[in-house]
């Protein structure tokens, strides 16, 4: 059983905008077990795994498969030799079948000219009955619910030979029923001598069918366990665990008007799913609400509908007393609202326009910086140095691209332009989420000053050392619902946090997240 | 009147002359298309071998021979066509509108050197592909006026609807270009060269456009005429775009576009004044598109409203 097929050594990979994803790590797997590899998002599992499967190339460190040292270039070497990896999301070909997806790249021929159609769903039908998989191989992808779908990867990667299986978040996407039906699939692979990699967050599942699990946390490794020996109170410790304390002067709150009220919100995602499920809260002006929880539990659809970005919902937000499905987003902003996205990138810039003109996206049409043709470039360019000076912005000069800024950069510029606006409301969406040291505690006392002086503020993180710090109350959001509020911040225990993050405990009694009925 | 004429052999047979470089453009969109890249610069090609297709036939004093260069100089744009978008990143819309101007002057040009003429190649001897009946078809009534005495590319056309449609159906190269046209990653992760596939589309897709080209020239006229695809590149890109982009959807939408084409010729010979007559085809293509496009966003709106 002890027999090691892979090993991970010393492996470090840096991104090209400078975030270290992964950072020293050293994985083992031992044939036939079923290894989970543990961390929140951006702990850098998926990095290494991508590492593993040649999609990235790692700074530093070596992968030892089956005792020789191998170079993994690419997946197709990857695959060749014998690691497959099921993606989180899926690599399929929604208009062909099954057995055509399962082929693909590799289809038997007829004469030499036609695939042999009826050779790819017997081959299909072969490799499906060997692993008890029951599908139907001449179904087209697109009319599969998900957990076919799933099988679909599974068997694509078992066809070409896989012996070692990477499945990403498999369970992400399912329901429990799948969810169960794929671990006894999974069960029986093991049985038939695969060795898996179990990618996920959910302690419950890894407690189930795991054998060792290799906890991540910030790109480092936080050591492998045996998960008998291993309580979930102990992984997920070592899961979210904080790193360093840090402190900030806050005066005590004030709390002024309610501007923000929300009641029974629910937000149905694409495939179905409810991904906000019944939300209620209200939100005051003088006050930080943290919203604390691992990533993918409904932050970004709730950010989605509070900042206008979408309207699919059912339920009440009202913002100022009025509701917000009257506002437009212009209209919203234009009201006080300020939203630092999740992703600089795709929604906080353009990353091909200078400083200047993303700083000014959101308010170049008022009568400040506008007039009624032309923009007033000279007051354009002063306010830009401005703010660079008073955010502390490294840079040559307001023409740079932001693209060519660091990310700590590009994130004070995303701040500088989002609270130059003397802000009501902010929606903070991981605003210090992979930035240095130095610029995140800058955001974190920019974001206490505002609170301080009667702004309103949403502060969404996973990092749980900057909710404790900054948040007033506290909530921690679990698949869509709140799992416990929290008034005194100060008094929670970390450990208890990761539990209510996790969703091992949950409160019925959410008291003190609306104010009046 | 107009019903009787739409409905007399004769004219269903103009149509299917009048189809068939639509449906030669249609399929080269068709497979451009199922791989991911939209081919648009149809227009371009087809001008262009319009013209080769004299040049070559003359030059050799063979048909054949000359469609058979014609078809590898189709080829070459296409993957000219390739090169731009894969290998220099062009914008591949920009691409085609590139070649496509460059159609419209180079067209003039070489035809100004090789025959003196900025308008018509009548001083070029070109040898143009016949017209055969077909034994025993052409004795059924009404279908064999229908469909005999047509020009042998006008057989071909029909011949490649079913040669295209077992090529993407019924080949593993086929499955690939679908695979990639649908979802590049998926194919890559499984070791398809998204840029291989791409190169070999867009050059079948010049191939195929090339033979509408040259029918144009050496068939449906027996002349090179500059400017004379008159948009049967963009009309084919909606026949295919309408036609779900499967062989057969393009030949059905085609006939329709071919049929409007037709009818034009024939009304031109009446007394609408004949601007208002050669619009026919291009609105045809206009509400054709706009009822395509309703349909789809209704169909969604249902998919969607569930």
């Amino acid at each position: 059983m002890s027999q090691i097929v892979l090993q991970m050594n010393n492996i470090m990979k840096i991104y090209p905008n400078g975030v270290v994803a992964v950072e020293d790590v050293t994985f083992e797997l031992e044939k036939g077990e079923i290894h989970a590899l543990l961390g929140e998002n951006g702990a850098g599992k998926s990095t290494l795994m991508k590492v593993l499967f040649g999609i990235e190339s790692p700074e530093n460190g070596e992968i030892i498969l089956e005792g020789t040292k191998v170079d993994i270039k690419s997946p197709l070497e990857a695959i060749k030799k014998g690691i497959g990896m099921v993606h989180q999301h899926f690599m399929l070909v929604p208009s062909l079948t099954v057995a055509e997806n399962i082929v693909l790249g590799v289809e038997p021929k007829k004469n030499s000219l036609f695939t042999d159609e009826e050779k790819a769903i017997e081959l299909s039908k072969e490799i499906a009955e060997k692993y008890n998989f029951e599908i139907d191989v001449r179904e087209k992808v697109e009319e599969l619910p998900v957990g076919l779908k799933q099988k679909v990867e599974i068997l694509k990667a078992l066809y070409r030979g896989a012996d070692i299986l990477i499945l990403d978040e498999p369970t992400a996407v399912l329901t429990p029923q799948e969810t169960k039906e794929l671990f006894i699939q999974l069960k029986k692979l093991k049985e038939k001598g695969h060795t898996i990699i179990f990618i996920s967050h959910k302690l419950d599942e890894i407690k189930e069918i795991c054998d060792r699990a290799t906890i991540m946390r910030n790109g480092k490794g936080m050591g492998t366990y045996q998960v008998k020996d291993i309580s979930t109170a102990e992984m997920s410790k070592l899961m979210v665990g904080r790193d360093v304390v840090m402190e900030f002067d806050k005066k005590p709150v004030q709390l002024k008007e309610t501007v923000m009220r929300v009641r029974d919100l629910c937000v149905t995602g694409t495939t179905g799913i409810r991904r906000i499920d019944g939300l209620s809260f209200d939100l005051k002006a003088g006050e930080i609400l943290g919203i604390a929880g691992v990533e993918g539990n409904g932050q970004g659809h709730l950010v989605e509908v509070l900042t206008g970005l979408s309207d699919k919902y059912q339920g009440e937000i009202s913002i100022f007393g009025k509701n917000a499905k009257e506002y437009s987003i212009r209209e919203l902003r234009d009201s006080g609202m300020a939203h630092i996205p999740e992703d600089r990138m795709t929604l906080g810039c353009a990353k091909d326009m200078n400083i200047l003109d993303n700083m000014f996206t959101n308010q170049y049409h008022k009568p400040e910086f506008s007039g009624r043709v032309l923009l007033k470039n000279k007051k354009l360019e002063e306010k830009a140095k401005e703010l660079i000076k008073e955010y502390l912005v490294k840079c040559k000069s307001y023409k740079q691209n932001v693209g060519m800024l660091s990310g700590g950069n590009i994130q004070k510029v995303v701040v500088a332009r989002e609270f130059s606006t003397d802000p009501k409301i902010i929606i903070a969406n991981q605003p210090t989420r992979g930035i240095d040291v130095g610029a995140a505690s800058f955001i974190r006392q920019r974001i206490i000053e505002f609170r301080d002086a009667g702004c309103a503020i949403i502060l969404i993180s996973a990092d749980l050392n900057e909710v404790l710090e900054l948040s007033d109350r506290l909530a921690v959001i679990y698949k869509g619902k709140f799992s416990g509020v929290f008034s005194n911040v100060k008094n929670i225990e970390e450990v208890e946090l990761g539990k209510y993050m996790l969703g091992i405990k949950r409160d019925d009694n959410l008291e003190g997240i609306i104010y009046e009925q | 009147m107009i019903v009787d004429a739409i409905l007399s052999p004769e004219f269903l047979n103009a149509a299917l002359r009048a189809t068939t470089p639509i449906l030669f453009a249609a399929l080269a969109s068709a497979i451009a298309a199922k791989s991911g890249v939209i081919n648009m610069a149809l227009e371009g090609i087809l001008l262009f071998t319009a013209l080769f297709g004299v040049i070559f036939s003359s030059a050799f004093q063979s048909a054949w021979l000359g469609l058979l260069v014609t078809m590898v100089m189709g080829g070459l744009i296409g993957f000219l066509l390739a090169f731009f978008v894969l290998r220099l990143k062009t914008d591949a819309i920009l691409a085609a509108i590139a070649i496509n101007l460059i159609a419209d002057g180079a067209t003039i040009l070489i035809l100004l050197a090789v025959s003196g003429d900025r308008g018509i190649s009548s001083s070029i001897n070109s040898i143009i592909i016949p017209r055969i009946t077909l034994p025993i078809i052409e004795n059924i009534p009404f279908i064999g006026a229908v469909l005999s005495n047509q020009n042998i590319l006008t057989y071909v056309s029909l011949i490649m609807v079913v040669l295209v449609h077992i090529f993407l159906y019924k080949t593993p190269l086929g499955l690939q270009i679908r695979a990639v046209g649908e979802n590049k990653d998926a194919a890559e992760s499984v070791g398809i060269s998204s840029d291989k596939i791409r190169y070999i589309s867009l050059t079948i897709s010049g191939v195929l456009a090339s033979m509408g080209g040259f029918f144009l020239s050496g068939g449906y006229m027996t002349r090179f005429t500059t400017g004379m695809s008159a948009g049967r590149g963009f009309i084919a890109l909606a026949a295919s775009a309408m036609g779900g982009n499967t062989p057969i959807g393009s030949f059905l939408v085609s006939l329709l576009f071919g049929g409007a084409q037709a009818i034009s010729n024939i009304l031109q010979l009446g007394t609408l004044p004949h601007e208002l007559v050669q619009m026919l085809p291009y609105a045809t293509t206009l509400i054709g598109l706009g009822l395509y496009s309703y349909s789809k966003m209704k169909k969604r709106q249902r998919l969607t409203g569930k």
